[in-house]
């Protein structure tokens, strides 16, 4: 099949998934996630097949593969044209993105019970709660239950994968924002997959209206290349003529040239989308969705898609430095203070799935930041070894509540939070596979060295930050590295080290084959993903493998982008330090945590602690600047004050007056002078009438005798008027 | 043969009526055949709709179809019909509205015969409003639309509610709300109505396609009162027309008839309403006030461009505010309807421009694709207050489980009202966004708030319905979607998503139109 055939269908495959299971197959289980995983491996097959023919071509970046379509006619006989495009940034995109969601359709399998009896009670919008089955001995156990909307669960995610794939291949930011939007709907309606629950409901509108709020900027982005462009293909948008037109045209505002203001509203875009300060409050909520929606959704895919898109602009960003460079900086300082920040939070919460949604902010915010130091590459290295063991993190933080929802089913004690890490530990021994496995993934996320693929990203954005002079994204970025460090071995620590906390914890159990497989094969490239990118003068093993990641992505974006990196030895042991440092004292401080006790940071931090489990007190913050006056201005302001009681109080005003006038003439002019001068003569007639009607006696003699008086009369006025 | 392809227009036109007429002699039992005359009465419409579709030629400059007529010779009107891509567009989407609200009108039970004849009535109004090439007829169409809807509200309207007017005085909502439709567009048409007479007497004579050749360039007219100037005469009539027709659209401050009719009338008058009636004021300046007013238009695009900013962002707070399903909906049409509006007052600041022609593409896009949502949502909201018999948000919560397909229904026609990428609102409101950025640039950005708000209020309302814990009085009372409401359904989901997709085929008239019309 010809490659750009081939890469139209990417999409597609998961597409036609979700119509089937939509249409026809919702009612059975087996076959829609039959229908589902297959659209994912079909996906999954092609993207390698469109991997493996790019590797062959040289110089791809300069011949990358692209088909283009006339869309939509716009004013005379130009068309808008959308297409499909592959070029080394999207290679190694398609790539994490086809083995993630692949990974995660298996895993979904598992995680949603597939196999296990109907719940008891279980409910459609709520999570399953356990079935009782009596085994041939004649006893009774409580197990878990099959999800009650498992097709839909697979539909939804289906579609998702529609909206990635979709996103990855666009030639254009028309269709980039096409897929950016459907996940935007999918991350909706699967954050809100259970949905008679009110928190994961409203958490499901959180995420969609926070990231929206960045959606309308993009959207305004969207028309000024538009306009500036005459074209939403990448080719034409980024060739150089037109970079420089954009460069040289002022935009107004703020004394942002047109590309300075574009790349500031795309970046506004991206920073909803991957959940940047401030508008980052949605995705730890998210966490209310499913476990493999957290690992896919908020983790691996659409929040990097945020990333994704701002790497794709960068040579916007980078044109618009000619006239300042307010909006490159203002991407490293959203992107350091982001990974800062949420790291702290990171460090107080005790559940399981928020440290990880807080630490996912806190990485994104390590790419941005650098974006804007100009280390596009060092951000997709870190974009995709990050995808990988985030990813696996999420599984297996699912997977380690499955092991404790086993637990729980078993003692039947429900008031246990089986995602509170403070109810874990010891799970080491009853979940070797995960616990093995998330060891991989936190030590890649702390930046373990050598061996994991995250400290060859981190190391790589440290060191750039380092040799360009930006000190002081390099100092808060360590500081950040560090705290990363130091929850990771936090929750490492409190869920699988020591003794269990809980009966629940106790009884633990190790998940089916469908959930460990994924795990394992995501642990493979949170392990070795980071060898294809060791810089050439790294100690010793610099040069020993060849770093085919940085010539491969640089290429999309021209060579100039980038100067090489000088080797310098103060980035890599800060590296080293904050890694090892933060590892060892985060085992440190919670080797030791018996049952029941509270967190040993709670006394040394006083208050600042209670700060930060608050999250700095952001969603309060909102509620009442955002939230509450929105309610207001609609419901008051709006509906009450201004359609009904101004404009309608107008109206009411202007008919009651009509109705006055109406009255007036009635009253003053229609009732007395017309109608009484009508009933004036009628009146006086009848009177008249009445007056002569004495007259009118009937009798022959009298109208006789009053005839012969009126022709005597006639007869003597003839007589005596005569002359 | 010969004779359908050269009356196809008046045909059209007329063919409601005379199936009305056809009903008036029936006896007016048994309430289904005058349903299911009315039915194929509109689907046979709709047929040659279609045909008109089809046989259109899309490169051809000008009226095609034209039909003349003798009709008031005295003042030098005649009978004018004809269709350009605008008006094409138009017919279209009323007579495929118009059969899908007569298939949902199956369950009224009360006067059915009056009911369908009233409908019919309606639907040649509407069709004689994108048909008329003579400024009178227009105008007689423009108002015979007004009389079958008072009643539609009046009489079939929701039984419930009362709306206080002052002093302590009430009255039924339905009264209220047909009162205040029927008084506000009358008293505005009182301008319009002049504006033309104004027009026909200077020109003498009333034919569009004459207007529209002369009237922009006439510089001076005889009997004109107190010695004004002309160009403020030209000004008066076309802030006169401007007004009657903002208000059908109805743009901000204009608005407050649009959620009382909208939310009394039975659920298909709703469908027409907001889908097809509101279409008649954007038409209106499409139609006339941009190319028979280029200069004054272009001297006060800004405030319409304002007055549409305010629609759109106080349209969207003002569903956000609503607790009735039906007035929340109906706010919505304030807020897309605006989206309109600003393309057009783009157009008409910077005409023959490309970025003007841009955002004419995406406001006629708009007008077609709010027409299918709107009715769509109105209809859905239609099938809840069937089986509920209420419309309060309150009231509902968590029926996702009981009703799912409805439920499906409901998530996807509400995402295509909200403008999501890949459903048909989006290429519109993409499209107008990208016409009027450079034009009015704060404007736009300002029209984003409302955008904002278009999600909250999208969410409020399927959040309250759908999701949450389920209201435990209506298990078992509420039953799913039946196959007749989603054969009224399914056209207009299946229209939202291709054009979604693929909308060439419909801009590519839209375009050719607004390019021969107002290119450069």
């Amino acid at each position: 099949m010809a490659t750009e055939t081939l890469i139209w269908l990417l999409p597609l495959f998961p597409l036609v998934s979700f119509a089937l299971i939509v249409l026809f197959t919702n009612h059975n289980k087996a076959l829609s996630h039959t229908i589902a995983v297959g659209s994912a491996a079909l996906s999954f097959l092609g993207s390698m097949v469109v991997f493996w023919r790019a590797l062959r071509v040289e110089h791809f970046a300069d011949y990358p593969f692209t088909s283009v379509i006339n869309w939509i006619p716009v004013g005379g006989d130009t068309w808008l044209q959308i297409g499909v495009r592959i070029d080394p940034l999207s290679t190694v995109t398609l790539f994490f993105v086809a083995w993630t969601v692949l990974t995660i359709f298996l895993y979904s399998v598992g995680y949603q019970n597939y196999g296990q009896p109907q719940g008891d009670h279980d409910r459609k919008g709520l999570p399953p709660h356990g079935a009782t089955i009596t085994d041939e001995h004649g006893h009774t156990h409580v197990v878990l239950s099959v999800e009650p909307m498992y097709a839909r669960f697979f539909a939804f995610i289906s579609l998702f994968a529609f909206g990635m794939y979709t996103l990855v291949v666009s030639d254009n930011l028309l269709t980039l924002f096409v897929g950016w939007e459907i996940m935007g709907l999918c991350s909706y309606l699967l954050i809100g997959f259970w949905f008679a629950k009110p928190s994961a409901r409203a958490a499901a509108i959180k995420a969609f209206i926070t990231t929206r709020v960045g959606d309308v900027f993009m959207l305004l982005g969207l028309a000024y290349v538009y306009k500036m462009a005459g074209s939403l293909r990448y080719e034409v948008i980024f060739a150089p003529e037109t970079l420089h037109m954009m460069a040289e045209h002022a935009s107004g505002f703020l004394g942002l040239s047109a590309a300075g203001l574009i790349g500031l509203l795309f970046f506004i875009g991206a920073v909803g989308k991957s959940a940047q300060w401030p508008l980052h409050v949605w995705l730890p909520d998210a966490m209310e969705g499913p476990t493999p929606v957290s690992a896919m959704i908020h983790a691996a895919t659409m929040v990097s898609a945020g990333v994704y898109m701002t790497i794709r602009i960068f040579p916007i960003l980078e044109a618009s430095k000619e006239a300042g460079d307010f909006t490159m900086l203002l991407i490293s300082f959203i992107g350091a203070f982001t990974a800062l920040f949420a790291a702290t939070i990171a460090v107080a919460q005790n559940d399981i799935k928020r440290v990880l949604a807080y630490s996912t902010i806190s990485q994104l915010g390590y790419m941005m930041a650098a974006i804007g130091i100009g280390a596009y590459v060092a951000a997709v290295f870190h974009l995709v070894t990050h995808a990988f063991f985030k990813a696996l993190l999420f599984l297996g933080s699912g997977s380690v509540i499955h092991g404790m929802e086993h637990g729980v089913l078993h003692t039947g004690n429900h008031h246990v939070d089986p995602q509170d890490m403070f109810n874990m530990g010891g799970l080491k021994d009853k979940m070797p596979i995960t616990f093995w496995t998330f060891l991989i993934g936190g030590f890649a996320l702390s930046g373990f060295p050598l061996v994991t693929a995250g400290f060859w990203s981190k190391d790589e954005i440290l060191g750039d930050a380092f040799t360009h002079g930006h000190w002081w994204v390099f100092s808060v970025l360590a500081l950040a590295a560090f705290l990363t460090a130091f929850y990771t071995m936090r929750q490492i620590t409190l869920t699988f080290l020591g003794k269990p906390r809980t009966k629940e914890a106790e009884h633990a159990q190790e998940t089916p084959w469908t959930m460990t497989v994924p795990l394992m094969a995501l642990a493979f490239f949170a392990l070795t993903f980071g060898w294809t990118g060791i810089p050439e003068h790294f100690l010793v093993l610099g040069g020993l493998v060849p770093n085919w990641f940085h010539p491969w992505v640089i290429g999309t974006l021209g060579e100039h982008a980038e100067a090489a990196v000088e080797g310098s030895v103060v980035p890599l042991l800060t590296s080293l330090v904050v890694a090892l440092g933060g590892l060892y004292v985060g085992w440190l401080v919670y080797r030791n945590v018996p049952a029941g006790a509270e967190d040993p940071l709670k006394k040394p931090l006083g208050g600042l602690h209670s700060v930060l489990q608050n999250k700095y007190y952001f969603d309060e913050l909102y509620d009442k600047i955002f939230i509450k006056p929105s309610v207001w201005v609609s419901e008051v302001f709006t509906s009450a004050w201004m359609d009904r009681g101004l404009i309608d109080g107008i109206l009411h005003t202007l008919a009651r007056f009509s109705v006055f006038l109406g009255g007036l003439f009635r009253y003053v002019i229609d009732e007395p002078i017309i109608n009484g001068f009508g009933d004036w003569v009628a009146n006086t007639t009848r009177k008249l009438g009445d007056r002569l009607r004495v007259i009118q006696t009937g009798r022959v003699q009298q109208y006789m005798v009053a005839a012969l008086i009126f022709a005597a009369v006639v007869l003597v006025y003839f007589v005596t008027a005569m002359p | 043969m010969d004779f359908i392809a050269n009356h196809l227009l008046t045909l059209i036109l007329f063919l409601p009526a005379l199936g009305a007429l056809v009903m008036f002699f029936l006896p007016s039992e048994p309430k289904g055949l005058h349903r299911w005359v009315a039915f194929i009465t509109s689907l046979l419409t709709l047929i040659l709709s279609l045909v008109l579709w089809m046989r259109f030629d899309r490169g051809a400059a000008g009226f095609q179809f034209q039909e003349q007529y003798a009709w008031y010779d005295a003042i030098r009107a005649s009978f004018h019909v004809g269709v350009d891509g605008l008006g094409l567009t138009m017919v279209l989407l009323t007579s495929l509205l118009s059969a899908l609200a007569i298939l949902a009108s199956f369950s009224i039970q009360e006067k059915v015969k009056a009911y369908m004849m009233l409908f019919l009535f309606l639907e040649t109004g509407l069709l004689g409003v994108f048909m008329a090439l003579d400024m009178l007829i227009f105008f007689v169409f423009y108002e015979v639309g007004l009389v079958p809807m008072f009643f539609l509200i009046q009489q079939w309207g929701s039984p419930k509610g009362e709306r206080e007017l002052w002093g302590g005085k009430k009255v039924p909502s339905r009264v209220y709300a047909s009162f205040k439709f029927m008084v506000y567009t009358m008293g505005a048409s009182l301008g319009l109505l002049l504006a033309i007479q104004l027009m026909g007497v200077s020109i003498g004579s009333y034919d569009i396609p004459k207007l529209l050749k002369l009237w922009p360039i006439l510089q001076r007219a005889n009997n004109i009162p107190l010695g004004l100037p002309f160009t403020t005469v030209k000004t008066i009539a076309f802030w006169a027309m401007t007004i009657a027709f903002a208000l059908k659209v109805p743009v901000w401050p204009f608005h407050t008839w649009l959620p009382d009719a909208h939310s009394e009338a039975p659920t298909p008058g709703s469908m027409i309403l907001a889908g097809v009636l509101l279409k008649m004021g954007a038409y209106g300046f499409l139609r006339f006030v941009l190319p028979l007013y280029p200069v004054q238009a272009k001297q006060y695009a800004g405030w319409l461009a304002f007055l549409a900013v305010m629609a759109i962002v106080f349209g969207a707070f003002g569903a956000y505010g609503q607790d009735d399903f039906k007035r929340l909906v109906a706010y919505s049409s304030i807020n897309h309807m605006g989206f309109v509006v600003l393309g057009i007052a783009a157009a008409a600041k910077a005409i023959g421009t490309l970025d003007a022609t841009i955002a004419l593409n995406g406001a006629v896009l708009q007008m077609f694709n709010h027409g299918l949502s709107a009715a769509g949502m109105f209809f859905l909201v239609g099938v809840l207050y069937e089986r509920a018999h209420t419309r309060d948000l309150n009231e509902y919560g968590g029926l996702f489980p009981l009703i799912p397909v409805y439920g499906g229904i409901l998530v996807f026609t509400s995402m295509a009202s909200l403008g999501l990428p890949g459903l048909n609102g989006f290429v519109s409101e993409f499209l107008v966004v990208r016409g009027s950025w450079p034009i009015f640039t704060v404007y736009t950005a300002i029209a984003m708030l409302g955008l904002l708000f278009t999600g909250s209020y999208i969410l409020k309302g399927i959040k309250k319905v759908l999701h949450g814990p389920l209201n435990e009085k209506w298990a078992g009372h509420l039953t799913e979607i039946n196959a007749r409401e989603l054969l009224v359904i399914t056209p207009l989901m299946v229209l939202m998503l291709q054009l979604g997709v693929w909308p060439a085929w419909l801009l590519d008239v839209i375009n050719r139109a607004m390019s021969m019309l107002f290119g450069a």
